[in-house]
């Protein structure tokens, strides 16, 4: 009895080594910027050739300005690191959708909406945030540069199996509750590291329900809890989706690729060496107060009494108190962006709530689509307007405020409602108070300049 | 990659729970090219004031605290796959950490690169970071072949798990690339034979 991701990992072991890892065979190959240079490096200075070129795809998503990307990058070092990347793929003759390319955007919302993610096959990146492709039913996961020079080498990885679990939710979800709710309650119930050592399976009528951009944001957030990675069992929605994008099967292929990604979903005995449950009913919208991703409540609720160290550093560094609530708490920047929020769906929900409405004076609110496509699809839809009367300003694609290795960072103990993945100290910036939560939480604060409790608008 | 057999010296308490990749090197300095060079800027938020300045109150300005042995809280390493932290970490000096957790990426980071993860049990972990921050030039002992970690003329031993595959190419100095190389053929008739495209 093989639960789905033994399934994948199984038909990708090359060989296993007596008391050791296994050799997995890595499908596909992503790579960006940031990660890469120093592992092309390691190539060259032991002259090894790069073994299959066809596998590896490249974009520029970390280091990129999303303003004015028509011109010569501004900074020095970033200028660099891109030219680098070009030159390299150029040598090693490697797809690369640099800076204004059609296909440009952050890897985790390019790779799935180019069809180069596909169910059963296994896909890293040198970025925790490959976990995204999981929502695909793919073993897809992020990789140190010394991996990347290993997947460069050999096309394969050294690594032991991790272990199994698997999260259901099962039921309606309330309305105004997104799938960024959802991962971030679990996130908040079970703790960042419950998923260590673990590959997470997301099972259970609700992930059954959900988009597939939905899904992406929840696997997208796996590594938050510690996992390896998120897997959700490829299923008609899976592959509704991927027919028809310009690098997914097609004819005959595409039929009997489908015929085989339906054996993948996990057997129904099979067993998960750790398991949780939880019930879409008590899900609320989400948002975070601390400094890691655990650190979340419902918005109704008031932040938890703690007497750790580390939470008490959390808070101090957040300039917020225990017991206090978050409701009516101002806020001057919003950012609707990065991997796990970027997607088209998610400029949809943040529209439909900002149509006709005016931003608060005191807000300045960042939309940054994930990609060229995502982009295109905003002005296709006619969402820009809808933004930019609201007094939004819509950039460029790329990661930006998500990491704030460009530009684009958040000031100096400033608030910022994020619907990104990480809320670290000095993530969007040095000493920048990231709270985390679903785009329509972030339109409402947008809208009304401080945190308001959503839920009561759906009541 | 350097051998690591066994080390002794002493070492830095670093008395923080579920420090991240961000803390370990922000992300602004992850625009170099090459590997050197992040030492200069580990933990550089917590080492430095915002002018500049050096923070006095950060453990590693302490110069009561040397040695080429970290000691952190619980789930060392969180966040960001960014391998600029094991290389910051090593390029300061570090040859070992010690915590009672790891995250799973930087483990392997950390071990591509030479620099030794060791986890001990929670219990351990509090006595040892107890002990060192007391007595600053306490010796802690690694011996890699044995898996023992010993402190202060074994007054408190205590052993350590580790891949043995892991293990084999520390003591030689030798990585995942040299070995994967070796599987050419392997991989090759794999390739040829896969069954699940
Ligand atoms: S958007 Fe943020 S989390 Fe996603 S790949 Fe970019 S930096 Fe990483």
């Amino acid at each position: 009895m093989k639960t789905l991701f033994d399934k994948v990992w199984d038909a990708h072991v090359v060989e296993r080594i007596e008391n050791g890892p296994e050799i997995l065979y890595i499908d596909q190959h992503l790579i960006h910027e940031v990660t890469s240079p120093q592992a092309f490096n390691e190539l060259a200075e032991r002259d090894i050739p790069l073994f299959r070129p066809k596998q590896v795809i490249a974009t520029a998503d970390h280091n990129t300005p999303t303003l004015n990307q028509h011109l010569p990058v501004q900074d020095v070092l970033s200028r660099k690191q891109l030219q680098q990347l070009s030159e390299n793929c150029q040598k090693h003759d490697i797809a690369l959708y640099e800076l204004g390319h059609e296909h440009n955007g952050i890897v985790h919302v390019m790779a799935p909406e180019l069809g180069i993610t596909q169910p059963g096959m296994t896909l890293v990146c040198g970025d925790s945030h490959t976990s995204t492709h999981g929502a695909f039913g793919a073993i897809a996961f992020g990789i140190g540069t010394s991996q990347v020079a290993q997947v460069f080498a050999s096309q394969c990885l050294l690594l032991q199996k991790p272990k199994s679990m698997r999260i259901t939710v099962n039921g309606s979800l309330k309305p105004g509750v997104l799938p960024k709710d959802v991962i971030l309650y679990i996130i908040s119930e079970i703790g960042t590291d419950a998923g260590t050592g673990y590959f997470c399976e997301y099972a259970g009528s609700v992930f059954e329900k959900m988009s597939m951009e939905g899904r992406m944001t929840v696997c997208n957030m796996s590594i938050e809890m510690g996992a390896r990675g998120g897997i959700i069992a490829p299923d008609a929605t899976t592959f509704a989706y991927v027919k028809g994008r310009k690098f997914a099967p097609t004819g005959d292929d595409f039929d009997n690729k489908v015929s085989y990604w339906k054996t993948l979903a996990s057997d129904p005995e099979a067993i998960f060496d750790k398991e949780y449950t939880f019930d879409a009913e008590d899900i609320a919208p989400m948002i975070t107060y601390g400094t890691n991703p655990g650190m979340g409540i419902k918005l109704s609720e008031t932040i938890p009494m703690k007497k750790d160290a580390s939470f008490q550093k959390s808070l101090a560094y957040m300039n917020l108190e225990a017991g206090s609530r978050l409701i009516d708490h101002p806020i001057n920047y919003v950012f609707i962006g990065s991997c796990t929020n970027s997607r088209i769906e998610d400029f949809r929900v943040a529209a439909a709530y900002v149509a006709g409405k005016q931003k608060a004076p005191n807000v300045t609110a960042w939309l940054v689509p994930g990609s060229k496509q995502v982009e295109a699809q905003i002005e296709e839809e006619g969402l820009r307007q809808v933004f930019e009367d609201a007094g939004f300003q819509l950039r460029q694609p790329g990661c930006s405020a998500c990491l704030a290795m460009n530009d684009d960072k958040i000031p100096q103990g400033e608030y910022c409602v994020s619907t990104s993945n990480r809320n670290f100290e000095g993530r969007q910036g040095q000493g920048a108070r990231t709270l985390l939560a679903s785009p329509l939480v972030a339109a409402a604060t947008a809208i009304e300049g401080k945190i308001v409790d959503i839920t009561k608008q759906y009541n | 990659m350097e051998k690591l057999v066994r080390i002794t010296d002493t070492a830095v308490p670093l008395d923080i729970e579920n420090v991240d990749t961000d803390q370990i090197i922000p992300a602004r300095f992850l625009k170099a090219t090459d590997k050197n060079g992040f030492g200069d800027n580990l933990f550089r938020d917590w080492r430095f004031q915002k002018d500049g300045s050096l923070n006095s109150a950060f453990v590693l300005n302490d110069p009561a605290y040397q040695g080429n042995i970290l000691v952190a809280g619980n789930n060392f390493g969180c966040g960001s796959s960014r391998e600029h932290a094991a290389w910051a970490l090593v390029g300061y000096g570090f040859r070992v950490v010690i915590s009672s957790f790891f995250a799973d990426i930087f483990k392997g980071n950390a071990l591509n690169n030479g620099l030794l993860p060791v986890q001990v049990s929670p219990e351990f972990l509090a006595a040892l970071l107890q002990r060192i921050t007391a007595t600053p030039d306490t010796k802690i002992t690694i011996d890699l072949e044995a898996q023992t970690l010993s402190v202060a003329d074994h007054s408190a031993v205590t052993t350590f798990n580790i891949d043995p595959y892991k293990k084999t190419c520390l003591l030689h100095g030798y990585d995942d690339i040299d070995f994967l190389l070796s599987k050419k053929n392997a991989i090759e008739a794999f390739e040829q034979q896969r069954t699940y495209v």
